[in-house]
């Protein structure tokens, strides 16, 4: 099997893995980081979301061999202590009732914000839209992005 | 083993606070035998001298240690209600304690230790808000005690606050009391005064989640994120068709997948499946996931697809709507139906139909074992009922249940699928097989394919009018494969339990009422699904009256207080026929059918949601209210076509009388997702099988809303109550699908019968 190096939250990270294994498993069976999530392996509902330069990716769907050397971002290189200005409306809104699909609800969400800092409640409607989350908090979701939107 | 939940198997009798308050002598007795760890009656780790850790641990849902830490024990499961904040925040209001400085804890499976653990019918507050309540004033009153003797103060001048106790211009942190605890006499539960309900400072409040901060940083622990030292992960290709055999298999290219390390045959429950047990299929197991997936794509199987092999649901359904037109097996009569039908001045009769829905969890399910050399197994779990794994892991195993340990995850989703232990009984057998942990790791199409589904049904109703537009007769049929056919080929006709939801406890002041069920078969594995067989039966009624108001030339509103009728309570029992009325495994007198309470839902809801305004003004709205797992809920949803000619819902309005509000901020979000999950049951979900199988293998074919479909304001009125609490995790569902539906009428002229329907 061939080797990888992965550019992860910061650091650099040797995995040796099938070349065609999806970065999700890469990142939970391999890496061992568990805040990226397993949800349907076909990129319909975003809950694997991570960052690859600062874009969401699906990493469900993302086989390690197309990674390169690309920076990657999982829900737990976020941020240090939870403070990402999305993290903390997500906690002042109290969005979570699950709260499986929110990894990549969260990641989402900051791509979103990194590409469009301000974004109308139809952009946020049209970015989430890859992120389905069966309990239905998705009216908390667009409330917390407009405020993280204003603190940033 | 049959389901321990009441709509199921109905139990009678069951002291369900028995864990907690045990009598003055059961305590002595149960005293003299403990040994560690939380158990009941008061208990002490250690009470040395070197100042080593002191725990007071009172009862089995609370302990207090010497450094003044408060745990709190969570026992049922968290799946997004809410429950692991809301129970152990009574507990931590009767107490007194610190909210920001408490710990919360998950309870491992065990019935005997912590009572009920069964986390399903919207019962958790239900059943134990008094239990919580009491937990925590034990503790109370026993600290109180002890702060009380060393100031030499009468008890009855002293409190708790901000976890110290207070009274006689002194203040000392529970912690400090701890070690005194000894000598403490434990009060007679009977003799216990709980907080008036109006001195509450958690209960009633937007307390927020215990693990809100660790899932926003993604740290939360789901089932699937246990990690076990040499763990293996194994991938199931299950039974194509249920009840399907494995004739033989050729696992060579499988094991030729790098990673791969091990594949075995599981044995399978055959036809039909039973709730609690393993489908047939073959193992895949590797060293990680993607091997395992690549593996089972290698598997070479012949199978003998068995007696469900030219299974249609579409045939079926045709069969069943068809059925409605023949005489069926009454269940509930009043009056007589027949001489209203043969008087009536005017007839509606109307057919629905509804599909089989899947749970879709986003969090499919996983679940790790660990059988060990002893023949012991301990397993992880995101599970909602642990009891019930526990039972079948060590049927399944053929070991004593007191070998099984089951801890339990958080869960990604549950909704009911998660009830069903099936996923939990794979693992362990996998793991048995593979003589080490193992994580059985589900994939979306194997969701959707071996769910156990919420029936599709039809349903037949012929309301009957007078002369001068009085609703004279109800007919309702409704034909559905029963949750017992999963289990039985003898279970044709939905159970007593299935029919109290919102079926046979049709609420509405008609002189005479008679409701009929026809055999179907099960084919495939059904179960319960939020809120259940509410969800087809509150689309066929409200949508039904809807109809009955316009033909009336009533308002909706007006048209449901009408039928109401008085203020009563209402007993169903009298006209059920060879049956019983289940009401949601609670006595009636304890929990009745008041129609005062659904009329003040019904006004609240017209003043709230501005409907008289809103109607003047032509707004789009349909209405429906609807009782079920004993809260009463009114709904309003309001349409309007965007710029695009798309049909959007820009507001709902909800109305919940759930008796005393526990936590507010979990009560309304219940409501907001409920509407969200409502709307992809009414609007996009559908689960089809030809041939046996199921046809949907992805969220591109069984869809759920997304975000731009989704309604948009969600208004929440909690009715303030000081009734005992009933749950809200199911009721969000029924009235909406209706409500929506009648909207829908309002909006195109066009009435709707069949689910799902385009928006």
């Amino acid at each position: 099997m061939p080797n990888y190096t992965l550019k992860i939250n910061g650091e650099s990270k040797e995995v040796e893995a099938l070349e065609d294994m999806p970065l999700l498993w890469v990142i939970r069976d391999l890496l061992k980081m568990k805040g990226t999530k397993f949800g349907c392996g076909q990129s319909f509902c975003g809950a694997c979301t991570v960052h690859l330069d600062g874009n969401a990716v699906r990493s469900c769907s993302l086989p390690i061999s197309a990674v390169g050397t690309g920076e990657i971002t999982t829900i737990e290189g976020l941020s240090e202590n939870g403070d990402h200005p999305v993290q903390k409306a997500w906690v002042e809104h109290i969005v979570p009732q699950c709260g499986y699909c929110q990894s990549g609800q969260i990641m989402n969400a900051a791509a979103l914000l990194n590409s469009n800092a301000s974004p109308s409640e139809e952009e946020i409607e049209q970015a989430m839209a890859g992120n389905l989350c069966r309990c239905g908090t998705y009216n908390r979701i667009k409330d917390a992005i407009v405020t993280a939107s204003k603190s940033l | 083993m049959l389901p321990n939940i009441p709509f199921i198997q109905k139990k009678k009798g069951q002291d369900k606070s028995k864990v907690f308050v045990p009598s003055r002598r059961d305590f002595l007795k149960l005293g003299s035998l403990a040994t560690g760890g939380l158990i009941l009656g008061v208990n002490f780790q250690c009470s040395g001298p070197k100042g080593e850790l002191v725990t007071f641990a009172p009862n089995v849902y609370l302990s207090i240690d010497s450094t003044n830490q408060v745990t709190l024990v969570a026992h049922r499961s968290e799946m997004g209600t809410g429950i692991r904040t809301s129970l152990p925040q009574i507990v931590a209001d009767e107490l007194g304690a610190d909210w920001s400085t408490i710990k919360i804890v998950q309870a491992e499976g065990d019935e005997e230790k912590y009572g009920n653990q069964n986390t399903d019918g919207s019962f958790s507050v239900r059943m134990f808000f008094e239990p919580m309540r009491k937990a925590g004033a034990t503790a109370r009153h026993m600290l109180i005690a002890a702060a009380a003797a060393d100031w030499g103060v009468d008890p009855s001048q002293c409190d708790t606050r901000d976890g110290k106790v207070i009274g006689d211009g002194k203040e000392i942190a529970f912690g400090d009391l701890v070690g005194k605890l000894k000598d403490t006499p434990v009060p007679d539960p009977e003799s216990i005064t709980l907080r008036e309900l109006s001195s509450y400072k958690l209960i009633g409040t937007d307390v927020p989640i215990y693990d809100l901060k660790n899932i926003a940083m993604g740290k939360a622990v789901f089932g699937a994120d246990v990690d076990l030292p040499d763990m293996k992960i194994a991938v199931v290709r299950r039974t194509p068709v249920i009840g399907a055999k494995v004739v033989s298999y050729n696992d060579e290219k499988a094991l030729a997948v790098p990673g791969v390390v091990q594949v075995v045959k599981i044995e399978g429950s055959g036809n039909p499946p039973g709730l609690d047990k393993a489908l047939e299929g073959i193992a895949v197991i590797a060293e990680n996931t993607w091997s395992a997936i690549k593996g089972r794509d290698a598997l070479e199987i012949e199978w003998d697809l068995g007696e469900n092999k030219d299974y249609s649901s579409k045939k079926q359904l045709a069969e069943m709507l068809q059925s409605t037109r023949s005489n069926g097996k009454v269940r509930r009569e009043r009056g007589n139906f027949d001489s209203a039908n043969r008087s009536a001045s005017r007839k509606i009769e109307r057919t629905y139909e509804a599909p089989f829905y899947a749970h879709a969890t986003i969090e499919p399910p996983a679940a790790i074992a660990h059988v060990k050399p002893d023949g012991s197994c301990e397993v992880w779990a995101p599970t909602q009922h642990p009891q019930w794994a526990r039972g079948a892991v060590a049927g399944a195993l053929g070991v004593d249940v007191s070998q099984v340990k089951v801890n339990v995850t958080l869960l990604g989703g549950g909704f009911g699928r998660k009830s069903k232990p099936d996923f939990v009984v794979e693992a362990a057998l996998i793991s048995k097989a593979a003589n080490g942990p193992v994580r059985v790791q589900w994939t979306r199409d194997d969701d959707l394919h071996f769910d156990f589904f919420h029936s599709h049904s039809a349903q037949r109703i012929i309301a009957t009018l007078d002369s001068s537009g009085g609703l004279t007769g109800w007919n309702h049929h409704t034909v559905f494969p029963a949750i017992g056919s999963t289990s039985s080929k003898e279970e044709l006709h939905p159970s007593d339990g299935e029919m109290g939801l919102g079926c046979v406890d049709f609420p509405f002041n008609v002189p005479n009422i008679r409701v009929e069920t026809h055999e179907s078969t099960g084919n495939t594995r059904v179960g319960w699904l939020r809120s259940v067989s509410n969800i087809h039966h509150a689309f066929a009624i409200h949508t039904m009256l809807d109809e009955i108001a316009e033909a009336r030339g009533k308002d909706p509103l007006e048209n449901a207080l009408e039928l109401l009728g008085e203020d009563r309570d209402i007993t169903f029992q009298s006209e059920m026929v060879g049956g019983e009325y289940g009401n949601y495994g609670e006595s009636i007198d304890n929990y009745p059918w008041n129609t005062g309470r659904m009329k003040n839902v019904i006004r609240t809801l017209r003043e709230k949601s501005n409907w008289d305004a809103n109607k003047a003004a032509g707004k789009i709205m349909g209405f429906a209210a609807h009782k079920s797992f004993l809260t009463y809920v009114g709904c309003v949803v309001l349409l309007e076509k965007g710029a695009d000619g798309k049909i959007l819902i820009p507001e709902v309005h909800y109305v919940v009388d759930c008796g005393v509000a526990v936590n507010t901020d979990r009560i309304r979000s219940q409501f907001e997702g409920g509407a969200q999950f409502a709307t992809s049951l009414a609007t996009t979900s559908e689960i089809t099988l030809e041939n046996g199988q199921v046809q949907q293998n992805n969220f591109d074919t069984y869809q759920i809303i997304r975000m731009p479909a989704a309604p948009k304001k969600i208004h929440v009125h909690i009715v303030k109550s000081q009734i005992k609490p009933t749950g809200v995790g199911e009721p969000p569902v029924p009235p909406f699908i209706p409500a929506l539906a009648n909207a829908m009428y309002q909006m195109n002229g066009q009435r709707i019968y069949k689910l799902p329907f385009k928006v």
